[in-house]
């Protein structure tokens, strides 16, 4: 099993490298010139000259992309145009403010569709399975930041229960700011998961060894519980790690309605104020969130269930 | 091994009829269940709305009055006015206008593209299936909206820039179906009689093999007209996408947010317009999915 969790690691380097190249061919090649984008059209030939050989612009397309590469392996990329941060600071910063809203959303998440899918498997075709029903069409269809400001205006501007902006300092501080994000981000993934552990734990329970333990005169819950659940949550384990990927990038948008830190509004203040290496730096952490995610779940995958890294 | 028995490709005319069969089989489908029925006409509402915009559009949507600002719903404005004093409703009207237009061309510019390069992958198999199966999986390791957030950063925001963004987030997508899908009729008799016949392989690909991978194609292009509109929301909230004063129902929720204390009936209506259209497109789009793709009916 080692090996195939090597195996699956040494496979990430090519993606990697991949990820990073389709980074710098979007950036470079696509229509538009960054020492225009950033100092604007009415800027003299000899400022942009300036900004190109600072940003080593002039250099061969294959100099730049070596450096990129280098720069990016280094966490050198640079210093902010906008304030004097480096490009590194910045991302430390903000990094884990978008990490706490990842993992606290999941949680919720986890915690909301789990019973609640159980509960719509086990009573199928009744009310609880329509109300669970409902709130998964509700949730596919709900935008996350549109729920994030209706919580935003009933709970922290009506209610005054929550702060309207911020990341917090200090513990308690930061977790009461973190609630709402979370909720809004949990909540629609609660949707789409809740969904999935239905329809798993439903396959699961006309197998034939669920009729066996019920045969043998074991007590409902426990066959729900022990027999069924346990062997319905891979599936479900799928479905969670492929929502944190879409948490992230909802996140992007929650950060903007809360006002709080974070990659994702660090990345759209940046493309606001045509903050070059602020922007570079944001897409490529999210590209390597993208890929180290796919990665740990893939090495989960293998853990939870050997069989996959025999292939 | 069991040989799958291929139905022969349809002659033009019994084609036609297939094709009046489905129109007939989606509409029964969609007649049988109250619920799916109320959210088709729902769709048909929100779709005559986006057309005749201009006709029941009470003001004009860009039209701002400093008389009028921040008002709360009255008869003369359903959903009162915003900070610029412009008629919420009208901005509505016409935001499920822009919200159509991108959610129906980028599905489709994706299909055009994303086909071609899967039908080719899949046919020619060797190298070329490996590079584009390995660039189509990495892109698809990305979701749609951060693939669309992270394209959008490189180019500048506007709302044809984003009908490519979305187009480029979808395009994998179709391209993996298209792949799949040629794959499997490769071998099949009909085919590979066409390649024993003699026929060249681009007359086989647009005679044998598109007419064949249609259908989940066009499954994946229903399911994804209710994705793009949700990211068009989101992307214009996030100011990458329609530039203001181009009313859509992302940069109302946006310029909301940002009159939060002056007046809420702007996000709300915005946000409540795309849940509609977006549930309605759903529950459409798995009618859809239920004929065309009965294998995959959860």
């Amino acid at each position: 099993m080692i090996r195939a969790i090597l195996i699956r690691i040494l496979d990430a380097v090519p993606t990697l490298f991949l990820v990073l190249t389709l980074v710098f061919v979007t950036m470079r090649l696509l229509p538009g010139d960054p020492a225009i984008a950033v100092l604007g059209e009415q800027a003299t030939t000899q400022q942009l000259e300036l900004f190109r050989e600072k940003m080593g612009l002039n250099l061969p397309l294959w100099q730049q992309y070596i450096h990129f590469l280098v720069d990016t392996v280094t966490l050198n990329a640079g210093h902010s145009f906008v304030n004097n941060f480096s490009v590194a600071q910045l991302v430390a910063l903000n990094l884990p403010y978008t990490i706490e809203l990842t993992i606290a959303a999941t949680i919720i998440g986890t915690a909301i569709s789990i019973p609640v899918g159980v509960v719509a498997a086990v009573r199928r075709g009744q009310g609880a399975d329509s109300a669970s029903r409902i709130f998964s069409l509700i949730g596919y269809a709900l935008p996350d930041f549109f729920l994030g400001a209706i919580l935003l205006i009933v709970f922290a501007l009506n209610f005054g229960w929550f702060p309207i902006n911020g990341g917090g300092n200090g513990l308690g501080d930061n977790l009461w700011h973190l609630f709402l994000p979370a909720l809004a981000l949990g909540l629609i993934k609660a949707a789409f998961v809740s969904r999935l552990t239905r329809s798993s734990l439903l396959e699961v329970l006309g197998q034939d060894y669920v009729r066996t333990a019920r045969a043998k005169g074991a007590q409902e819950p426990r066959v729900v519980y022990r027999h069924a659940l346990r062997n319905a949550l891979l599936p479900v384990t799928t479905g969670l790690g492929l929502s944190i990927l879409s948490t992230l990038s909802g996140s992007v948008a929650i950060e903007l309605i809360f006002g709080r830190p974070g990659i994702g509004s660090m990345l759209i203040g940046a493309i606001e104020t045509r903050d070059y290496p602020v922007i570079q730096a944001g897409v490529v952490v999210f590209a390597l969130f993208v890929v180290v995610v796919n990665l740990a779940m893939d090495i989960i995958y293998t853990i939870v269930d050997p069989r996959i890294g025999e292939v | 091994m069991a040989v799958a028995i291929q139905a022969p490709p349809a002659l033009p005319r019994q084609r036609e009829q297939q094709e009046q069969g489905l129109l007939l089989q989606l509409w029964r489908h969609i007649a049988r269940e109250p619920l799916t029925l109320i959210f088709f006409f729902v769709l048909l509402g929100i779709v005559l709305v986006a057309i005749f915009a201009d006709l029941i559009a009470p003001y004009n949507p860009v039209a701002q009055s400093l008389l009028a600002v921040n008002q709360q719903p009255s008869a003369a404005h359903w959903f009162g006015t915003d900070q610029f004093g412009r008629d919420v409703l009208s901005r509505i009207i016409y935001g499920a206008r822009t919200s159509l237009i991108l959610g129906l061309s980028a599905p489709v510019l994706a299909a055009i593209s994303g086909t071609p390069l899967g039908v080719y992958a899949g046919y020619v198999g060797g190298w070329q299936d490996r590079v584009i199966g390995r660039v189509v999986d990495l892109l698809l390791s990305f979701p749609a909206l951060l693939l669309g957030i992270l394209v959008a950063a490189a180019l500048s925001a506007g709302f044809w820039s984003m009908v490519a963004v979305l187009t480029i987030a979808f395009a994998p997508r179709f391209a993996r179906i298209a792949r799949a899908s040629t794959l499997s009729l490769r071998t099949a008799p009909f085919v590979e009689a066409a390649v024993a016949a003699g026929l060249n392989h681009p007359v086989i690909i647009v005679r044998h093999i598109l007419p064949n991978i249609m259908g989940p194609i066009v499954v994946v292009l229903t399911l994804w007209i209710a994705t793009a509109i949700r990211l068009e929301a989101t992307l214009s909230f996030l100011g990458l996408g329609t530039q203001p004063p181009q009313p859509s129902w992302g940069n109302i929720i946006r310029d909301g947010l940002n009159n939060m204390f002056g007046s809420a009936w702007p996000i709300i209506a915005a946000g409540v317009a795309i849940t509609i259209t977006v549930l309605a497109l759903n529950m459409i789009g798995d009618v859809v999915r239920d004929i065309l793709d009965p294998d995959t009916r959860a």
